[in-house]
């Protein structure tokens, strides 16, 4: 036995030195120049025009630049703009471009490259393609300056180029912007802050940015989205981590530097590390939505989705999604919650206890006799699987409804709600998603709520007085007069529950504050600029 | 034994063909749209079905498996409809991280579970066979994300010894590499260390009680020379069979191993694509492995007539 050990020892030997000799602090080497980022999901894809994905609007933001940008209060202010003037009437904007654009393979910004980008976004984005509607006409005047004229003084054109979120409207290359907006542009050439490398780029793993020493930034200090966008790194690289354990683990061994959309359930160890700052914006948040088919029963009947109200609890889904009291707020505003827009009116039904003798009389009004109720349930994802669970259950005890429970992952989700089949030939009853407050927070970018029928997005909800509404609301010449038009959309919107909305809690960014500084604060999107390697 | 090799080399051609089949049809058949996750949450259903024309996802079955059968004959896996990349540049970024994470856990398991099966059947029936056998219930028990944890948790956050997570390439020096690998490797060779232990105990003591062993014995060879000489090369039939059937083991383990541990390899970007329903970057990879585990049963198949000069082809 003593011959066996010695030789087993001295094969284990070389192992245990060499763990050994490699064993030394991690992060010892870090270059310090370089920002370590661990975003929501990973650039897979590298126009953000042709996807409406966040995470490509993150990318989008780090290479392109934008018109108008919001700043930290979600104010509109210039970026790319010098300056701008508006004709009495409110129907012609003309917009002067400021000294020193230019692109990342030295070209001088244009006109033209705005005309057809703006163009190329228009037939794409929900809020851009409402804008092109009014829109009379888009032209470059000279190399600085671009007039855009409307039919009718549309008053969302500033707020509309200044939106952050997802489809931003970026600036590209004329020569990408004339790409078919269905189809991805090849080349990735901006103007904005960070060049893109694409020699490094590992989809699934890692995207690089570096400086672009060629961007010159507007004086004013930065503020949200908006101000000098100064890079004070030279190198950005966002390190995609599918397994949220792994990216708080990373975080907490100085791995990384910011971890972007760290998971509930980490934040209490993450508050506890030293070093680590936990960061949310004010306006930041995600609403819950319960999305019903307006086409089929019983959901087709306006009871039936009253009925609804009176079963769904809503502060059992936030304290299932964000236990954290201090990130959650039970809001019952379509519009979202701490936004211009809030407003609760007409959702007393929903507000008030639950009924369910109520809501059995609606559904049986609605003419539901116990055929079953198809939920999509996506089982794989981080909020919308529990919230799906909370939901069965609150139907579950309702005790009348005849649940069809469909459990699948998040892609086959996005697949099967389009399909405008009957529920019992594929199509559906009931799936849960969820929308960000920047987006809720205006009615025209708001695509859940909007009643466009055959347009409208999945669940097809249908009332011309409601889409009336929301266009009135575009056309409102000021805030005052939005916030009437939106307490009368809230109560169109409970009185026809064209979706159910729950909840709205807040994600905070974590950063390791011993290492970094001058982290942005913003609501989705988050910008590398400005940020200091300490 | 060539011409064993050659007819077994053209028996792999139908077995790729159904895999290719299979793939195409299980993908298309199966529910979830890459449009719908390209045009993202908020996109219209207008938007969603104008990228499905695009990408030709609206084409006929039969015409869309054509393409990609034509494709494949040119020896063209196809373009990520995501990262319009070709789907052979992706495999070529993922395949160093995958292939050293593979060795690195064969090592691993190797050298530990080979001494520790021969020395449990050596000592079977006492303390040591009952401690590396409770290891092995335990290895085979243990989830490989839970071992992963544990060991981050340990090696990484406490001891700071290993870093949390992510691969660096052998280009940028030996030592980081390994060094990147070696909680990795060691989390996804638990459970191979566990199987191989078990059979070489096994092995090992059926050959043991053989008379040949004790004749050995009787003329005078140490220890070491009957378990390394007599006994273990004669027990190496079954092992190196474990070994490779352990490899389809193997290759489910390190998609999660490469999740837990963050290694950009083919086992992230399999399920990624899943995910996504990047249909040529699953078709190409299913082919990969189903290449790879044909060639590694040739290789073991061959391998037993060097263990055993009785085998013959």
């Amino acid at each position: 036995m003593f011959v066996l050990g010695k030789r087993c020892l001295s094969w284990l030997a070389p192992l245990v030195v060499a763990v050994t000799c490699l064993s030394s602090p991690v992060g010892a080497s870090a270059e310090p120049k370089v920002l370590r980022v661990a975003m929501h999901a990973d650039v897979r894809t590298l126009d953000p025009i042709w996807t409406t994905q966040t995470i490509a609007a993150i990318h989008g933001m780090m290479v392109y630049d934008t018109l108008f940008a919001e700043d930290y209060d979600r104010h509109p202010k210039p970026q790319m703009v010098d300056s701008w003037t508006v004709s009495p009437d409110r129907k012609v904007y003309t917009f002067k471009l400021r000294d020193g654009l230019k692109f990342h393979d030295g070209t001088a910004v244009t006109s033209k490259d705005v005309v057809a980008s703006m163009q190329r976004w228009g037939k794409r984005d929900g809020a851009g393609k409402q804008l092109m509607i009014y829109t009379k006409s888009l032209t470059a005047k000279d190399d600085k300056t671009f007039e855009w004229v409307l039919t009718e003084p549309y008053g969302m054109l500033i707020d509309t180029l200044a939106k952050t979120g997802t489809s931003i409207p970026f600036v590209m290359r004329e020569k990408e912007a004339l790409v078919d907006p269905f189809q991805q542009i090849q080349e990735v050439v901006g103007s904005g802050p960070f060049r893109f490398k694409r020699d490094e780029w590992v989809p699934g793993s890692k995207t690089v940015y570096t400086k672009f020493e060629g961007y010159v930034p507007r004086k004013e200090p930065a503020s949200g989205h908006a101000g000098g966008k100064v890079v004070k790194v030279d190198r950005v690289e966002f390190i995609w981590m599918a397994d949220p354990q792994t990216a708080q683990s990373a975080l907490v061994a100085g791995e990384i530097d910011y971890l972007e959309n760290p998971a509930a359930d980490f934040l209490p160890i993450l508050k506890a590390t030293p070093g680590i700052k936990l960061e949310v914006h004010p306006a930041s948040g995600t609403m819950g939505i319960i999305q019903m088919n307006h086409l089929y029963p019983p959901f087709n009947n306006v009871k039936a989705r009253q009925a609804m109200l009176y079963l769904i609890s809503n502060a059992d889904y936030v304290n299932t999604i964000s236990p954290d009291k201090s990130l959650q707020t039970l809001c019952y505003s379509y519009f979202g919650c701490g936004v211009a827009m809030e407003t609760d009116a007409g959702s007393e039904p929903y507000k008030g206890p639950k009924n369910i003798a109520k809501a059995k009389q609606l559904f049986t009004e609605a003419g539901y006799k116990g055929e079953p109720i198809t939920i999509l349930q996506a089982t794989d994802h981080q909020y919308i699987a529990p919230a799906n669970l909370v939901m069965i259950q609150q139907l579950r005890k309702a005790g009348f409804l005849n649940l069809d429970l469909q459990a699948m992952d998040w892609g086959t989700v996005v697949s099967r709600r389009a399909k405008k089949e009957p529920p019992a030939q594929g199509g559906w009853n009931i799936f849960i998603t969820g929308t960000t407050v920047q987006t809720s927070s205006n009615p025209i970018t708001h695509v859940a709520l909007s009643m466009g029928c055959d347009k409208a997005w999945f669940g097809w909800p249908c009332d011309k007085g409601f889409q009336d509404l929301r266009e009135k609301w575009a056309f409102a010449p000021d805030v005052q007069t939005r916030k009437q038009i939106a307490v009368e959309l809230s109560k169109r919107a409970y009185e026809l529950v064209p979706y159910i909305s729950f909840a709205q809690w807040r994600d905070p960014v974590a950063y390791r504050s011993d290492k970094i500084s001058g982290v942005l604060s913003v609501p989705s999107v988050p910008p590398m600029w400005n940020i200091e390697k300490k | 034994m060539t011409a064993y090799i050659l007819r077994r080399l053209l028996a792999t051609i139908p077995v790729m063909a159904f895999v290719a089949l299979f793939v195409f049809l299980l993908l298309h058949l199966t529910p979830g749209d890459p449009a719908a996750v390209i045009a993202g949450d908020e996109a219209s259903p207008l938007a969603v079905a104008a990228i499905r024309q695009k990408l030709g996802l609206d084409r006929p079955i039969w015409e869309q498996f054509g393409i990609y059968v034509g494709n494949l004959l040119r020896g063209d896996l196809g373009t990520s409809i995501f990262s319009n990349l070709p789907v052979l540049t992706l495999v070529k970024q993922r395949l160093e991280p995958t292939v050293v994470l593979a060795v690195s856990t064969l090592i691993v398991a190797v050298l530990f579970a080979v001494p520790m099966g021969v020395l449990a059947a050596w000592k079977a029936r006492t303390a040591a066979d009952r401690i590396i056998m409770g290891f092995s219930v335990l290895g085979f028990a243990v989830p490989v994300f839970l071992i992963g944890y544990v060991l981050i948790y340990l090696f990484a956050i406490k001891l700071h010894w290993f870093p949390v997570q992510g691969y660096k390439p052998i280009s940028e020096g030996l030592a980081a590499a390994a060094r990147s690998i070696v909680l990795p490797a060691f989390a996804l060779g638990m459970v191979y260390m566990a199987l191989i232990a078990r059979i070489t105990r096994a092995s090992m003591m059926e050959v043991l009680s053989q008379d040949y062993i004790r004749t050995a014995r009787a003329k005078g060879a140490s220890n070491t020379a009957v378990l390394l000489k007599h006994a273990l090369k004669n027990a190496a039939v079954p092992i190196v069979t474990v070994i490779g059937i352990g490899l389809a083991l193997l290759i489910s383990g390190v998609v999660i191993t490469e999740t837990v541990f963050n290694i950009p390899g083919l086992g992230r970007l399999t399920v990624d694509a899943i995910l996504k329903r990047d249909y040529p970057i699953i078709q190409g990879l299913i082919i990969l492995f189903a290449g790879v585990k044909v060639i590694v049963n040739l290789l073991v198949d061959i391998s037993y007539a060097f263990f055993d000069p009785r085998i013959r082809y």
